[in-house]
């Protein structure tokens, strides 16, 4: 577990440096909800109908920009050759490596996502809801990323590619996320659509550091 | 560290990208020997070293170990390997660098001070990888050498950018890691140590 540790501790100080992470993630985040009123127009009860769907997209594509450097960046200078010396399996090594990606390009939008809130009409009490969809989501989206990161390793300016595979893998997840906020804004009940949400967190967890590892040795021979 | 006796290739044959790189070559290395691998440009000399550390599949043929019964570790615990790629992150300082590598090795807590010892990195130690000329960066790479015990040490091209004191730490690191009993396989265009076998692929191909 030492090795796991070891590697999570390394990516994400390495994501915190760079600025891969932590703040511009959640800086691109921040600016796409700030633009939204700007498109849409400042009628709160139009932003209010739009808002839950616009959130989780906004969230999506701040992840997705943060995904081509998952694997790409230690395809290129040879450091995933080592990683893959390492006793731990390579499952393990793609868990640590999701783990380190959901720490730093999630973590900060589920902590300081609600914050954007009145941005778009939404009301204080959907804060922790939306905290809450995030957090139970998210993580889906970093391992069912990291397939597509995985599958694209090796390929020339990746990231275009990694889009059109996870997108389309990424529409439940949209759906069960905006559709638990929207829930929880109209004052319905929410926890079936949250539960459903977790689920796929949990059913993402299942399968994804198979298939990442698979799609990384055979990108890697 | 727990040495291996031997280490065998067994009629290795390989194929990439529809080429036959090299056929049927075996070779064996005892403990404590090094063996050079020699050959011209593309003859295979680092699809060769990949194969024995298990990151390529041979076509055919195998890498043997020599373990004692009941061992029953892969390659992945027993090789070490030196690439082309440094695998130096700019953002890391050079002992972050070999303190991941430790974790992620499998080294004991102050295997990271021995190699920068080793290696003669500690006036550096405390330096980002991005400001490391080629020749630092390479001597990082090969301090990875030192952060886990490791009885098989692939390398490749390890005197690139090397200059000639560095040259002559990888020499004196190589020695003491043949003295405790591991075993070497360098490919490289010029002789390093002088006690090495040599294996020229350039031969094999043509034979």
């Amino acid at each position: 577990m030492r090795a796991f540790w070891g590697l999570v501790w390394r990516d994400t100080v390495l994501a915190a440096r760079i600025g891969g992470g932590f703040g511009l993630g959640f800086g691109f985040f921040a600016l796409v909800i700030a633009l939204v009123p700007l498109g849409v127009g400042p009628d709160p009860e139009t932003l209010r109908q739009a808002a839950p769907g616009l959130l989780w997209l906004a969230a999506i594509l701040s992840v997705l920009i943060s995904l081509d450097r998952l694997f790409q960046a230690d395809f290129e200078d040879g450091t995933l050759d080592i990683l893959r010396l390492s006793p731990m399996p390579l499952e393990l090594m793609v868990l640590a490596k999701v783990l380190a990606h959901w720490l730093t390009a999630c973590l900060p939008l589920v902590l300081a996502g609600p914050l954007l809130c009145p941005i778009l009409g939404l009301p204080v009490e959907a804060m922790v809801p939306t905290g809450l969809t995030l957090l139970a989501g998210t993580p889906a989206l970093s391992l069912i990323g990291a397939i597509g990161a995985a599958l694209s390793v090796g390929v020339r300016r990746g990231g275009l590619l990694i889009a059109a595979i996870c997108l389309p893998l990424f529409a439940p997840t949209l759906i069960f996320g905006a559709g638990a906020l929207k829930a929880a804004v109209d004052g319905t009940e929410m926890l079936t659509p949250l539960v459903l949400l977790a689920a796929q967190s949990l059913f993402a967890l299942a399968i994804a550091p198979w298939a990442a590892a698979g799609a990384l040795r055979v990108n890697m021979t | 560290m727990k040495t291996v006796s031997s280490l065998t290739a067994d009629r290795l044959t390989v194929i990439r990208g529809g080429r036959l790189v090299f056929r049927d070559i075996s070779w064996t290395a005892e403990s404590g020997s090094v063996l050079a691998v020699h050959g011209r440009n593309g003859a295979g000399k680092s699809t060769l070293l990949r194969c024995v550390a298990g990151l390529l599949e041979p076509a055919s043929g195998r890498v043997h170990f020599g373990l004692p019964r009941g061992d029953e570790r892969e390659a992945s615990a027993l090789v070490h390997y030196v690439g082309h790629h440094d695998a130096v992150k700019a953002a890391l300082s050079v002992r972050e660098t070999l303190q991941a590598w430790r974790r992620v090795l499998g080294g004991s807590a102050q295997q990271v001070d021995m190699a920068l010892a080793k290696w003669q990195l500690l006036p550096i130690a405390e330096l980002p990888g991005q400001y490391l000329s080629a020749g630092q960066r390479r001597r990082v790479a090969l301090a990875r050498l030192s952060v886990a015990d490791r009885p098989v040490w692939l390398l490749d091209e390890p005197s690139a950018a090397l200059d000639q004191a560095a040259r002559a730490i990888l020499l004196d690191n190589g020695e003491a890691h043949l003295r405790a009993g591991g075993i070497i396989l360098a490919a490289s265009h010029e002789p390093l140590w002088p006690q090495a076998r040599v294996l020229d692929l350039s031969l094999q191909a043509a034979a």
